[in-house]
């Protein structure tokens, strides 16, 4: 039992240490590898809901007094876990975040509470730095010979932005919740500034319906490399080698990306993958439902015949995610065709805060900045 | 280039880019009139120098070495050619040193971490010298190497004699002969020290000299790169090239405190012993480094990486380079 939880249980007959106890600390209270979460309040049941591969999915809560609810759990050094409480009433069932935790970390769907393991730091590359130039964001159309129609893309410009210099171009899908829940901007203008990557050209793209054209839709490889690339190099001083080209994306986004460089091999070079959806089945059925089948289509064609989709190639994945797996297969299997990777496991699940913890090591061995030759 | 007598007031500055010191080091080197700057690091932005031009609040002779370069590269191919020669040659020459560089320096971190036992210290310290001397060995012999691509290639180059770069080693120094001091701003420190060797014979000798970061670090001895915290790769400091020997026994550090983690005595003892006998200065934002002749004169908000791993500020006192 936590030394945390002892002290509750000690001061269960003596309100006022216990009211004590409860405004002295942070919660989820931290020691080592023990994490002791408490709610207050009416509830016939308290569950703890959280995403982690491998645990119980909804923890029960202990009441150790009328409205004190407490759960101790283990959770391995230098982990991050989002979590939210299911708090059962009447029948009812809620889910909250943490009233008693302020930490929080937003998504595309709102937001969770978040419990930082001991020796897990929030990266400060990832936080603004006013030293840092800012880069600047322009605002594109981009007619699209593939959908149909046009498709807004935001474009990062490096701060210093000289037409005569020559720009590496990384495309992100997902782009714009990379930016508001990874922070990304600000990861570009740091790493751009601290000469940990080159000054870069990041396009943020985004789909109308990511779940069928990040799908290995070949109509998206076709955008990437017929439509987006071409309107870029028109406005923007571009690398022209595969080599200064990079795809990146989370999940569905890194299918995405792997997709359309095994499809139209030789054109983007550098690929970081995070956390990819790289569903696949050796016998029977997946489970991923429908919308997973031409995933587990391309996964299938892809371990067939490989190739060489990228000249180098970054891959992540959060330990505690059910993709974990998928990943690792995928990664040795990028290995054995001989192409340099990087690959990482996080202990954190399919979150946007462990895709941009990783964003430093993945956009840095891709595109290596001037670092140990540039002092300003 | 061949190397001027090294009387001249020399500051050495660290970073500029916050806390811009040029301009009262120009007042109080008696630098009232024109004075020369040297972006070449700055590499395509090299034109930038408004802020530059804002801070020293001066007629500034901009030698625009970076831009001179590329006009001779496309007007002289062959010229460009050779350069990209010595420059694979160079870089081959790096990955060779860095593999060996990688071992030598494995032993010594693994020597530092040994635990000597009263009986053991003598003979564990002698190991450690050896291996140290074993670092030293090896980055003399780059040094050496690198001098003899120099060799190999100067006469190829035939800086001034081949019309694509005399033109410009004309016109520089003519703006050289009128400005009363030159300004070598920081940026790529390889680029830099390329240019410099293309477009100047040395320095013309009344002329003070004011240079921050990598624009300091040309000046020095030995030119050695470093990073203790790189995103990627063991982050081993290496020497690159002999520099212009304007700062005899001096290393220098711009950005130390970013750059290095000084509060690991063993790591600190790493690079100040393998870089003995010179005397290995920080350069942050504020320092400067006085020197006239071979002495150091003065210095201002500047460390001593020391051999025992401990970091000092630097004196005030007059410290023999």
């Amino acid at each position: 039992m936590s030394r945390a939880l002892q002290e509750f249980r000690g001061a269960l007959r003596d309100p006022q240490r216990l009211q004590q106890l409860l405004g002295d600390r942070e919660f989820p209270i931290v020691e080592g590898r023990s994490v002791t979460f408490v709610y207050r309040g009416p509830a016939d049941q308290v569950l703890l809901q959280h995403w982690i591969h491998g645990l119980q999915a909804a923890q029960p809560f202990e009441r150790i007094a009328p409205e004190l609810w407490v759960l101790e759990i283990d959770l391995p050094e230098g982990s991050r876990l989002e979590y939210k409480l299911e708090i059962r009433t009447h029948g009812r069932r809620r889910l909250v975040n943490d009233p008693l935790n302020p930490k929080l970390a937003h998504n595309p769907f709102g937001s969770n509470s978040v419990v930082q393991g001991a020796g897990y730091e929030e990266p400060d590359w990832a936080r603004r730095d006013p030293e840092s130039r800012s880069g600047s964001l322009e605002e594109l159309a981009i007619p699209s010979s593939a959908f149909g129609g046009e498709r807004r893309v935001s474009v990062y410009v490096p701060a210093r932005f000289h037409r005569r210099r020559r720009y590496p171009l990384l495309v992100a899908h997902d782009g714009h919740d990379y930016r508001r829940y990874s922070a990304l901007q600000t990861v570009l203008d740091n790493l751009i500034d601290r000469l940990e990557i080159p000054p870069m050209i990041v396009a943020l793209t985004d789909s109308p319906d990511r779940m069928r054209e990040y799908a290995a839709d070949p109509r998206h490889a076709s955008f990437l490399v017929d439509d987006l690339l071409p309107a870029l190099e028109d406005r923007y001083p571009l690398v022209e080698h595969p080599s200064g080209r990079g795809l990146m994306g989370a999940s569905f986004g890194a299918v995405a990306s792997l997709s359309a460089a095994w499809q139209r091999p030789g054109i983007y070079g550098k690929l970081l993958l995070q956390s990819g959806s790289f569903l696949f089945t050796d016998i029977g059925d997946h489970e991923g439902g429908p919308v997973f089948d031409p995933v587990v289509e391309f996964v299938r064609r892809f371990r067939e015949s490989p190739g060489r989709p990228a000249e180098r190639v970054y891959l992540s994945c959060g330990a505690y995610e059910g993709m974990i797996h998928y990943n690792r297969a995928m990664a040795a299997l990028l290995q054995a065709q001989g192409i340099p990777l990087l690959f990482e496991e996080a202990r954190d699940g399919h979150n946007w805060e462990n895709w941009r913890d990783r964003l430093r090591s993945g956009l840095s061995w891709l595109f290596p900045g001037p670092l140990w030759m540039v002092y300003e | 280039m061949k190397r001027p007598t090294p009387a001249r007031p020399i500051v050495l500055l660290g970073p500029q880019r916050r806390e811009p010191r040029v301009r009262s080091v120009l007042e109080e080197l008696g630098a009232e009139g024109p004075v020369a700057a040297v972006t070449a690091g700055w590499e395509e932005l090299e034109e930038e120098i408004e802020e530059l031009q804002a801070h020293l609040d001066r007629p500034v002779h901009h030698l625009r070495l970076w831009h001179r370069a590329e006009e001779a590269f496309e007007e002289d191919p062959d010229l460009y050619r050779i350069l990209r020669e010595r420059y694979d040659a160079l870089r081959r020459l790096r990955s060779l040193y860095r593999l060996r560089l990688e071992y030598a320096l494995a032993a010594v971190r693994r020597l530092q971490e040994q635990d000597p036992g009263d009986r053991l210290e003598d003979l564990l310290e002698a190991e450690l010298e050896s291996a140290f001397e074993e670092v030293r060995r090896l980055d003399r012999e780059h040094l050496q190497r690198v001098e003899e691509v120099h060799r190999e290639y100067d006469p190829r180059i035939r800086a001034a004699e081949r019309p694509s770069l005399v033109r410009h080693r004309r016109e520089i120094r003519g703006l050289l002969e009128e400005s009363h001091a030159l300004c070598l701003a920081g940026g790529h420190v390889a680029i830099l020290l390329n240019r410099l060797r293309l477009f100047l014979d040395g320095f013309p000798d009344r002329l003070p000299l004011v240079a921050w970061s990598a624009g300091a670090m040309v000046l020095s001895e030995r030119i050695v790169l470093f990073h203790d915290r790189p995103p990627q790769g063991p982050g081993n400091p290496e020497v690159l090239e002999p520099g212009l020997g304007l700062a005899p026994g001096l290393v220098l550090f711009p950005h130390a405190r970013r750059r290095l983690i000084l509060d690991e005595p063993l790591r600190v003892a790493r690079l100040a012993r393998r870089l003995q006998p010179a005397c290995c200065l920080t350069l942050d934002r504020g320092s400067a480094v006085w020197l006239r002749g071979r002495a150091v004169q003065r210095q201002e908000r500047v460390s001593v990486l020391q051999g025992d791993g401990s970091v000092l500020p630097a004196g005030t006192e007059e410290v023999k380079a």
